[in-house]
């Protein structure tokens, strides 16, 4: 139970995230939902590459050449800075609309129809 | 010598032409627009070159692996690894090379169309150098042979497609379509991550074919190709996740959405290698296949009942491109349900997997042309409403020929190339099951009809007063739409040419997941 608590915290953030933006009517907190469902998927992916007494991959710190792969850590960092990139184009675009209609809220945001 | 390395290096050329084009794009901006431009039109022209040289040597060697970083790029399992390949590698088959070259021929094509189209808007440098970006994430994605650097490349895939999307503010309205596709794919994204994540951890390797020669099937791995399927086909504008498209497609620049049309076929492609290649016989394939076959005849059916009602050009073809996406998917779908069954696959599976695959390059190339035209109307008219164009006949002629060129093409007249596809899929499903086929029909002659309407609101009836200084459009969006066009006549007239030397090798490679894990991991 104690070993799967991160997958489940894991799943639990990512479920929480959709539910934000599905039910949240502000563009802001329906990003801020977006980011939860990031972390969600960046703690699932740590948790998973997590080694119980693993060495960390530096060369002097590991006297007998055993370490740990770090690719899930190296994943984790490259979808932290492509979330950067995503939530930053999203606010510029929140921005934008709220400059020209006047308001953030989804249900008045709706000019596309049909 | 020179020629040697440059033969070897052809994978990682692909991707680093045009993202070096795209970032030196808005330096040379900054000194003139004529050089951007000169500049731009020739990075394009390079890809398509190395599209070109690439699908050559695919097509007569077989699959090309590219290790990155490796003393030699063959070198996929270096001998200090313990056996499973650690370095990102590029495994490009027939079928990665065919969307290569279709995304980079639709390239050229858009970038041209964009010198005229583009020239009276601000913030050009940005446009071209996402415009190339757009191209690197679509080439990215069909040429990876690694789960997480697919999901990079479709993350810049999304991200370049939004900001375009968004390009054109439009009073706010494009910026809320840039923001609706930019949230989606995000998530979609996301889930795909996750998805990478559970394989991850279940199979220790992100290479496809390593995680295909290991593939169990467990629950885990079912929940990974739920999220897969969702989100890929979300991207890919299949109903009943197609929501974004006609907002999206509509809101672009003309020029931009005929790249769209490719981007979303990239995610096509992206769940065509799922089903088959990581997954493959292990899948329950009839099941899938079947669930495929009816998001396919759902898009069909659903994006053409919905089109026809539009008042907007380019909404209306945006919803024919969801029908249109359907075709794709009940081809490729007939395909994955009798995967296990070789006589079905050779009676009829093959064909109607060729059909599907031919359909996407065709669809690329009427489906842009057609989104070059609405381009080219809203150009000279400044309007995409149905209810107020007409007689535009009269004074463009050329964007008229090519209006009706790809009309016909999209409902499947010959002698041009949708028609070819079209009686692919007709026949094959006709002896999987009879409806499917006649469900697929019947959709075609909606989708005529439904050209024939837009056809005449556009061009025929007297000079309309509004429009009477209507000219025809500069040049450069001529040669554009010109180059398009004259491909989908080639790709009607020649069809059987370029089904052998195109199509058969990329159905096949599909279907030959063997040979992809043995061109990754060696052996037989």
């Amino acid at each position: 139970m104690f070993f799967n608590l991160p997958f489940i915290v894991a799943a639990l953030l990512v479920i929480l995230g959709i539910i934000t933006m599905l039910i949240k009517r502000n563009l802001i907190k329906m990003i801020m939902g977006l980011a939860l469902v990031e972390a969600g998927v960046n703690l699932l992916l740590v948790s998973i590459g997590y080694r119980a007494g693993g060495i960390a991959p530096i060369f002097t710190s590991a006297p007998d050449g055993v370490m740990v792969m770090p690719t899930v850590q190296a994943m984790t960092l490259t979808n932290i800075v492509i979330g950067i990139a995503t939530t930053a184009l999203l606010l510029s675009f929140v921005m934008v609309i709220y400059r020209m209609y006047g308001t953030a809220n989804a249900e008045k945001v709706r000019k596309l129809r049909g | 010598m020179m020629q040697e390395l440059l033969l070897q290096n052809l994978p990682a050329l692909l991707l680093a032409v045009p993202m070096l084009g795209a970032f030196a794009t808005p330096l040379i901006g900054k000194a003139s627009g004529g050089a951007r431009n000169l500049w731009a039109v020739a990075i394009m022209l390079a890809t398509l070159a190395v599209a070109v040289l690439l699908t050559a040597q695919v097509l007569s060697t077989g699959t090309v692996v590219y290790t990155f970083g490796a003393e030699t790029p063959d070198l996929t399992v270096p001998a200090d690894s313990g056996g499973i390949p650690i370095r990102i590698i590029f495994t490009v088959d027939a079928m990665g090379a065919f969307m290569a070259l279709a995304a980079s021929f639709v390239g050229l094509g858009v970038m041209l169309y964009s010198f005229a189209s583009a020239s009276r808007s601000t913030g050009q440098n940005g446009y071209y150098a996402l415009l190339l970006l757009l191209v690197v994430g679509i080439l990215g994605m069909v040429c990876t042979g690694d789960m997480f650097n697919f999901f990079v490349f479709l993350e810049i895939n999304s991200l370049a497609g939004a900001a375009l999307v968004a390009s054109r503010v439009d009073k706010g309205v494009a910026v809320e379509a840039g923001l609706k596709y930019a949230v989606l794919s995000t998530l979609g994204g996301l889930l795909v991550l996750f998805a990478i994540a559970l394989l991850y951890g279940q199979y220790g390797a992100l290479n496809i074919a390593v995680i295909a020669s290991r593939m169990l099937f467990t629950p885990l791995d079912q929940i990974a190709l739920v999220m897969l399927l969702v989100a890929l086909a979300m991207k890919a504008g299949a109903v009943p996740m197609h929501f974004w498209t006609p907002d999206a497609y509509s809101m672009a620049p003309s020029s931009i959405t005929a790249l769209l049309v490719v981007a979303s076929q990239a995610s096509l492609y992206g769940v065509f290698r799922v089903v088959f290649t990581l997954y493959g016989l292990t899948l329950e394939y009839a099941t899938i296949g079947w669930i495929i076959i009816i998001l396919g005849v759902l898009s069909m059916f659903v994006g053409v009942t919905m089109a026809i009602p539009q008042k907007d050009v380019k909404r209306l073809m945006a919803y024919h491109a969801v029908s249109q996406t359907g075709y794709m998917l009940l081809g490729v779908g007939v395909g994955l349900a009798v995967l296990g069954n070789q006589q079905l696959l050779d009676t009829y599976g093959v064909i109607a997997m060729e059909g599907g695959i031919f359909h996407i390059i065709n669809h690329a190339m009427y489906k842009g042309l057609l989104f070059l035209t609405a381009g080219a109307i809203f150009y000279r008219t400044g309007t995409r409403n149905l209810n107020q164009l007409g007689g535009l006949g009269h004074s463009m002629k050329w964007t008229m020929v090519f209006f009706i060129i790809g009309a016909l093409a999209i409902a499947g007249i010959p002698p041009f190339n949708g028609f070819a596809s079209k009686l692919m899929i007709y026949e094959s499903v006709f002896l999987f099951n009879p409806l499917l086929a006649i469900i697929a029909m019947v959709v075609s002659i909606l989708t005529l009809a439904s050209f024939v309407k837009v056809f005449h609101s556009i061009f025929m009836g007297p000079r309309l007063p509004e429009y009477a200084d209507v000219r025809e459009v500069p040049a450069p969006m001529i040669i554009g739409m010109a180059l398009l066009s004259l491909l989908v006549i080639l790709f009607g007239v020649f069809p059987q040419e370029v089904v052998d030397l195109l199509i058969t090798p990329a159905a096949g490679a599909l279907i030959d997941q063997g040979g992809y894990i043995a061109s990754v991991l060696g052996g037989a």
